[in-house]
């Protein structure tokens, strides 16, 4: 046992306050939200009656946020592949010492300074398909103009949902197999949801380079040195040193990346709202609609518990695995 | 443990209440007495004189004040922010009167920036803010005005998301026991939203002193009528099914409007041979087709039995709704492709072009077609509910604890006055609550809606709050939305049915 001095009586006094503040306001309320989840609260006035979690039922039972799951997950699997994808495409190209690297690594990275809702405003303009009596805007008047005219199409205001079709091979060999949910609309990616991760994607890819940057330059040149010496070809040597190096960088990149993409909510708001048949609605769309204009006080909160366990799913081991490391440093 | 919550609630509420002293009404002592030039506003003087152009309100409550308590000196007072005339006198207040307003003032609270008059004020919360549902609000504070002339009428409006934001407003004033004098309600099942036993006053000897009870139709009644009483007094009606038709269309194909839905798919396939889009709508706010198919429901099962939904009398497992949802989706084949990207008066647009047929939408589509120009447009009751008028209405209600309440209990007289409808309806597009109208008054579908009002069938809407509680109706839109994209009759319906097991009115 440490000796209690005066200096540890006053850290403790200092720090309290804050110590308490984040206890009621941050751990208070997530308590509060998980209990009143558990209640019939159905009205502007709390009913506090406790129903046991007949609410978990059935929101997952229910069909809007069924979409909203595989919006979710299917916006989350693009948004981490493009963004990592692009991300380590920009960053190994700009770390071939090319001149005026630190001009195009600000170009990359300013978009990350923007709000997502002015992305949103953006983007919504851009991929705003025009109608048959004003002509075409934005990226489908870009294409008409390049005589790509082909290429237009209703972007975010389609109502297709992309999935494995039934009847072809693929299709029919998991339907053999008892699989046959994975051919129906129900797990795909609605047009609407692709239109989003364009726009996230344009903003975050940036960041994600930056990430890949500061690890690239981590990497030291002996041992590229050491594989080039020992014969292997440049491919060789992004495939087997460099990757494998980089994979820290990845896992931090998947984790904030991830956990951007699962609490989404102003980009959507800004650019499509819950969109045709709620092909773009997110859970935490739905949260705020069915609590604030709804009156589903009690449902709302479900939402919010299910979307904080999906997020630390994603987060406790990272801060586990990170804590760890940290300790044996 | 439920008090011990209900406690905690309370207190959170009572800590986020800074009690706001209502500001004395002493005299007000003037730094200046500005006469209004041309290009004067609120703002720039409030800027001039205290380096704040957010400085406006105190500029503005505080001349109120000194015009109250000198009228000789200041003739006018300001009723609108945005409206100061040439040749006013205004009181530009004192720095340390403005800052003292100022540490008080609550946007939320309209009131504060008018004076008291000798017979206090009457604060009256709505969300018309434009056009001429304005206007019509504007005839009631005249007629107000000239039988109370000492009570200072406050119109306290929040603009934006037809109402969402003023009930936002609304709900936070009335939690914190500091509500207006009277507000506006969609009649019906929307007063639950406000736990009326503890947060509003029964009108009901209202109805008796005025006699409503004899000039309301009595469907009306019993739809106004929440635990046996009436929470509010309705000013005007609209009628959500009505279906509009392009007349020159029909005309030159020879078509009378459907009764029936194999009439509608008749005419419908006339249409489409004849190259036009024969049923049109825009679903882009995500209650427009809820809309559509509460009229589909009414037509389809008949009044009794649709009111008989909302009240758990019918079955959502009905074959009946089985029908109504077939039959929609039957109309939906007929619809235009582009609904999803278009409003209703978007979707309106087809029909005014001449392109598209038919449209279901509520009465106040007949207003939008005069302010477009366009008179060639039919009306007739959609498949099935000849006889039946699906109704909504706004009216008010009498908050408990109403600061002024007799003054609002006039307001309440006056709004379900012959004189006092007959001031507002013609303006809003609406007809009135009441039988006794004068129909000249009127355009001519007003009048033909005026003519069914007193002898159909009366039935709530529910996507306009009558018929059901504003938690039930955001699923009910909910699972229609779903429906237009899907068309799963099965799978809607036990939707259906279970959005009325949660709302706890079905088994």
């Amino acid at each position: 046992m440490r000796r209690i001095t005066w200096e540890r009586v006053v850290a403790i006094l200092l720090i309290s306050p804050s110590v308490l503040a984040i206890a009621i306001f941050v751990y208070g309320f997530i308590a509060f939200t998980a209990f009143a989840s558990l209640t019939r609260w159905d009205r502007l006035l709390p009913d506090f009656t406790l129903v046991g979690f007949s609410n978990y039922q059935k929101l997952f039972a229910n069909q809007r946020f069924q979409i909203d799951l595989r919006n979710t997950v299917g916006f989350t699997i693009l948004f981490l592949i493009a963004c990592l994808a692009i991300g380590f495409l920009l960053a190994f190209l700009l770390d071939q010492r090319i001149r005026g690297e630190g001009f195009f690594r600000s170009i990359y990275l300013f978009p990350m300074a923007i709000s997502f809702i002015v992305t949103g405003v953006v983007w919504r303009w851009l991929l705003n398909p025009g109608n048959p009596e004003l002509g075409a805007t934005g990226v489908n008047l870009l294409f008409e103009k390049m005589g790509l005219g082909f290429l237009k199409w209703g972007w975010f205001t389609d109502p297709v949902v992309w999935h494995i079709p039934p009847d072809t091979l693929v299709g029919q060999a998991l339907q053999q197999v008892g699989l046959g949910v994975l051919t129906t609309p129900a797990v795909g990616v609605s047009a609407g949801v692709v239109s989003l991760v364009l726009a996230a994607t344009w903003q975050m890819s940036g960041y994600t380079m930056a990430l890949y940057l500061a690890g690239l330059r981590g990497i030291p040149d002996e041992l590229r040195e050491a594989a080039r010496v020992d014969g292997a070809s440049e491919l060789q040597i992004l495939w087997h040193i460099i990757i494998p190096l980089l994979r820290p960088i990845t896992l931090s990149a998947i984790i904030i990346l991830g956990h951007i993409s699962l609490k989404i909510y102003d980009l959507v708001v800004a650019m499509t709202g819950p969109g045709i048949g709620f092909s773009t609605d997110v859970p935490a769309f739905f949260m705020w609609d069915t609590t604030f204009r709804g009156n589903h006080f009690a449902r709302g909160a479900s939402i919010a518990v299910v979307l904080l366990v999906m997020v630390a799913v994603l987060i406790i081991p990272y801060l586990v695995w990170s804590t760890r490391s940290e300790a044996e440093l | 443990m439920k008090k011990l919550f209900n406690l905690t609630i309370i207190a959170v509420l009572l800590l986020t209440l800074i009690p706001v002293a209502v500001s004395a009404q002493g005299p007000v002592t003037c730094q200046e007495e500005v006469v209004v030039q041309k290009d004067d506003w609120l703002s720039k003087y409030a800027d001039k004189y205290f380096g704040n152009v957010f400085a406006w309100p105190a500029i503005m409550a505080l001349h109120n004040q000194a015009a109250q308590a000198d009228p000789a000196k200041f003739p006018n007072k300001i009723v609108n922010a945005d409206l100061i005339e040439v040749g006013w006198t205004i009181c530009i207040p004192t720095a340390e009167e403005a800052d003292a307003f100022l540490a008080t003032y609550d946007p939320n609270k309209p009131e504060m920036l008018y004076a008291k008059g000798a017979g206090g004020q009457l604060v009256v919360g709505s969300w018309w803010t434009a056009g001429g549902e304005a206007e019509g609000l504007a005839g009631l504070f005249r007629i107000y005005n000239e039988l109370y002339p000492d009570v200072e009428i406050v119109n306290a409006t929040v603009a934006g998301g037809a109402g969402t934001n003023f009930k936002a407003v609304l709900a936070t004033r009335l939690l914190g026991g500091d509500p207006p004098d009277t507000f506006q309600l969609h009649a019906g099942l929307e007063v639950e939203t406000y736990s009326p036993e503890q947060y509003l006053e029964p009108v009901d000897d209202i109805y008796a002193s005025e006699g409503l009870e004899e000039v309301f139709p009595p469907d009306l009644l019993s739809l106004l009528k929440y635990k046996d009483h009436y929470w509010g007094v309705p000013v005007n009606i609209h009628r959500s099914n009505v279906l509009w038709y392009n007349k020159a269309v029909f005309e030159a194909n020879g078509l009378t409007p459907p009764t029936t839905f194999e009439e509608f798919q008749q005419v419908a396939e006339a249409l489409q041979a004849a190259g036009i889009q024969p049923f049109v709508m825009g679903t882009k706010d995500g209650w427009e087709a809820a809309h559509v198919f509460e009229d589909v429901l009414a037509g389809t099962l008949g009044a009794e039995a649709y009111k008989g939904l909302w009240t758990g009398e019918t079955s959502w497992t009905d074959p009946k709704v089985t029908e109504a949802l077939e039959n929609f989706k039957m109309m939906l084949s007929y619809a235009n492709d582009d609904h999803p990207a278009l409003t209703w008066d978007g979707a309106g647009e087809y029909l005014i072009g001449g392109k598209g047929g038919m449209m279901i939408m509520g009465d106040w589509t007949d207003g939008w077609f005069t302010s477009k120009g366009f008179s060639g447009y039919g009306w007739a009751p959609p498949p099935g509910t000849d006889g039946i008028f699906v109704a909504l209405s706004d009216s008010f209600a009498l908050p408990n604890n109403a600061p002024n309440r007799e003054n609002a209990i006039n307001w309440l007289k006056v709004v379900g006055s012959k004189e006092g409808q007959e001031a507002f309806n013609p303006q809003k597009g609406s007809i009135c609550a009441r039988t006794d109208c004068d129909p000249a008054l009127f355009n001519e579908y007003l009048q033909s809606a005026m003519v069914d009002w007193s002898q159909d069938a009366i039935v709530p809407s529910v996507v306009h709050g009558a018929a059901a509680v504003e938690s039930w109706l955001t699923d009910y839109k909910d699972i229609i939305t779903l429906f237009v994209t899907s068309g799963d009759v099965a799978g809607t319906q036990t939707a259906l049915q279970q959005a009325c097991v949660d709302a706890g009115v079905c088994q």
